[in-house]
């Protein structure tokens, strides 16, 4: 593929002969390749991983039992996952042996008082994994109060009866009353995941117009191009073609994701194969993969992806401005520094604050911070997941194409003098005099 | 006829006034220069007529009507801080800076292969600019202000950067362009350029026109009645003329710049010389542009 200015339209505006510069000259770099091409099989290695281990973990555990008290027996019971074996040494020996054998722990219950049930020890020759201690927590409470009530004089068939076992199923009710399965969980993983990707987009392809404009005032073809077009012009083609690099970018790491997602999957089906169809844990897997597919049902995939692609190219375009402004006033990307901290501010605050939206995407701050145009576009995509009134994404992107008008005007008219200007030491207050100045 | 006519332009920027009504003509087909040191406002003034920035007061016409961008697109201009883009192959950024001019990509490249030729760069179409040389790169520059064939050129010290031999190269080039019938306003504060090249002439200082017209009509009218004559001999100080300076020549050969005292005729003075001295060459001493810019911008003359 030989992409080449020899193939420049025939016929076409300035500001898309702008546009069309700008965005050639960026996805012929390599390093825009190299990005492209990495960044899928970095997304593919995170989805998948995890899984990939997760499924391959060795399945077996075993632990032994010290039952002193002699009212756990028979409550532990193997399966597939755990294997537990009942022994009936002296604690010390059987520590010792522990270090020699293979056996993964040794549990130990001492003789205890039911009413202060205390002095439970889980001896491992390695940590074990939060889930399986949890587990085996879990075992030991159920069963003393089941002890306990039986104690209390209740009937064991009663108590059995009060045995529940409940799935908690979330939904989300909608305004126009339909009931929708959710999952937080997934939720959470699409909020994060895109408002992630905004606020890097953002930041990476605004730094890209600022260094642009910086690039275009210091090796001075400026005014060689400003005899052609005028700065807004200028501006703007830069900009937008710098955002159509970032689609471009986006798009293809979608279809490489994808690409290199079903290769994946291809290369593990042996090895899944292998461990057996009516292996428990690959069914109990798939039924979380198929309660979070549920899930993702019940979260509007369309309106995430179309939000997406509008808050990506809105939030763009509000700071993509600013950072061409910040490039006018500056000969050096050292000069920029300066400029910088307030313009990234609300960016980063954005990211930090998603942990608060997340526990109350709800709430007032969730709600403003999804509206004023500096943070909307990362707050919001952590919402809306969620679920948002409709009035509010509306006011919300309405906000957002104000903003970005605005901050389009501000910086043209910064630039428009700041892009002529050489060697003077620019801060806040020569901006501002140059926004004011008269055209 | 007159291209270009600026009526009373002022601009300040920040406190400092840049301009102060600045008006002149720029006749058509010929070559116009604009003159100035220094900080005088010559670029500014220039910025204005290409529109980059705006006057605070004053118009500019051109061909009797107000400046527009659209009309702006027809001009060449070579500003004096020019660049390129140094990722883009010289090729490349020639069919961009055209196409930007409304150049179609075809005419473009047919023109390019022209002047890459003509100024001996036909092997670079494809090299990128940051391989150029400084000289290579200002006569790229240089073709990318022409090949739309503006009909108005703009050339802000067009010969800064370029060693005698290609300053002479593109000289010509601009004496071909302007026999071909265009315009061209060319701006410096170099003088030796200006007598050759310009017809007429606006001299700026401290962003006030201080002398325009044509270069024959101003030096004519600076002249001050001096004359250069070699001789051997001993000049007689009681004629009617001031001796100024003498030099010596070769063997008992002398040169003297002497200025008349008395309103006549170069005859009178031939006879009154040859009384007394062997009279090898006689001329009139015209002032060049460089000593009148000097006589005219240098504090002592205030």
């Amino acid at each position: 593929m030989k992409f080449s200015f020899q193939k420049f339209p025939r016929v076409m505006n300035k500001i898309g002969l702008i546009i069309f510069r700008e965005y050639l000259v960026r996805i012929k770099k390599k390093s825009f390749i190299i990005a492209t091409l990495l960044g899928p099989i970095l997304m593919g290695a995170i989805m998948f991983l995890p899984t990939y281990f997760a499924l391959n973990t060795k399945g077996n555990q075993s632990f032994q039992v010290i039952d002193e008290s002699g009212l756990m027996r028979g409550v532990f019971v193997s399966d597939k996952e755990i294997n537990f074996e009942y022994i009936s040494i002296d604690l010390e020996e059987a520590k010792s042996d522990l270090l020699k054998s293979d056996k993964d722990g040794l549990i130990y219950i001492p003789d205890f008082e039911l009413n202060e049930p205390q002095g439970f020890v889980l001896y491992g020759a390695s940590n074990q994994s939060m889930s399986t201690l949890m587990s085996i927590e879990n075992t030991i409470e159920l069963h003393i109060e089941s002890l306990r009530l039986l104690a209390s004089g209740l009937d064991k068939e009663v108590i059995d009866s009060f045995d529940a076992n409940i799935n908690l199923n979330t939904i989300y009710l909608n305004n126009t009353g339909e009931e929708k399965e959710s999952s937080s969980g997934a939720a959470t993983i699409i909020g994060y995941l895109t408002s992630f990707m905004i606020y890097m987009f953002v930041f990476f392809y605004g730094a890209m117009c600022m260094r642009g404009v910086i690039e275009e005032k210091s090796s001075r073809i400026i005014e060689i191009v400003l005899s052609s077009v005028k700065p807004f012009e200028l501006m703007m083609g830069k900009v937008i073609g710098i955002a159509m690099v970032g689609l471009t970018q986006f798009v293809l790491w979608l279809v490489l994701t994808f690409g290199i997602s079903i290769l994946i999957s291809v290369f593990m089906s042996p090895e899944v194969l292998e461990m057996g169809v009516a292996n428990t844990e690959i069914s109990s897997k798939s039924d979380m993969i198929s309660t979070t597919l549920n899930a993702l049902g019940g979260i509007n995939m369309t309106l995430v992806l179309s939000a997406f692609l509008f808050y990506f190219i809105g939030g763009y375009l509000l700071y993509g401005a600013l950072f061409a402004a910040i490039g006018s006033a500056s000969e050096s990307d050292a000069d920029a520094q300066q400029f910088m901290l307030p313009v990234t501010a609300p960016l980063i605050v954005s990211i930090i604050s998603l942990s608060l939206v997340l526990q109350d995407p709800h709430g007032s701050i969730s709600f403003w911070m999804s509206i004023i145009p500096f943070t909307s576009p990362m707050i919001m995509m952590m919402r809306i997941p969620f679920g948002v009134a409709t009035w509010e994404l509306i006011l919300s992107i309405f906000m957002l194409i104000l903003g970005f008008l605005s901050t389009l005007w501000i910086a043209g008219r910064i630039y428009r003098v700041g892009i002529l200007m050489h060697g003077t030491k620019v801060n806040w207050k020569i901006l501002a005099k140059w926004f004011m100045t008269k055209d | 006829m007159d291209l270009i006519k600026i009526n009373h332009i002022s601009k300040a920027y920040d406190g400092h006034q840049a301009l102060s009504d600045i008006s002149l003509t720029i006749p058509d087909k010929s070559i116009f220069g604009l003159l100035g040191p220094n900080g005088a406002g010559k670029t500014t003034l220039i910025r204005i007529i290409t529109k980059i920035i705006q006057q605070d007061q004053g118009k500019v016409f051109l061909n009797e009507e107000e400046i527009t961008y659209e009309l702006i697109r027809k001009i060449g201009y070579l500003p004096e801080e020019r660049g390129l883009y140094k990722k883009m192959k010289v090729g490349e950024q020639l069919i961009y800076l055209s196409q930007l001019k409304g150049l179609s990509r075809d005419l473009a490249v047919k023109r390019i292969n022209i002047w890459l030729e003509k100024l001996d760069l036909k092997s670079w179409w494809n090299k990128n600019v940051e391989d150029l040389s400084k000289g290579m790169a200002q006569k790229v520059q240089f073709i990318a202000t022409v090949l739309h064939e503006p009909a108005l050129l703009i050339l802000d010290e067009p010969f800064s950067g370029f060693d005698p031999v290609n300053a002479d190269l593109i000289k010509n080039e601009i004496l071909e362009l302007r026999d071909k019938g265009a315009t061209i306003i060319f701006s410096t504060h170099r003088m030796e350029s200006v007598e050759e090249l310009c017809e007429n002439i606006t001299l700026i200082n401290q962003s006030k026109k201080i002398l325009d017209g044509s270069v024959k009509q101003i030096k004519e009218e600076h002249k001050q009645g001096q004359y250069i004559i070699d001789y051997a001999g001993t000049l007689s100080t009681r004629e009617s003329f001031d001796v100024l300076s003498i030099t010596d020549l070769e063997g008992d050969l002398k040169r003297a710049n002497i200025k008349f005292n008395q309103a006549s005729k170069p005859n009178d003075l031939i006879a009154q010389l040859t009384n007394s001295v062997q009279l090898f060459a006689f001329s009139e001493k015209i002032p060049t542009i460089n000593e009148i810019f000097i006589s005219k911008v240098s504090p002592s003359d205030e």
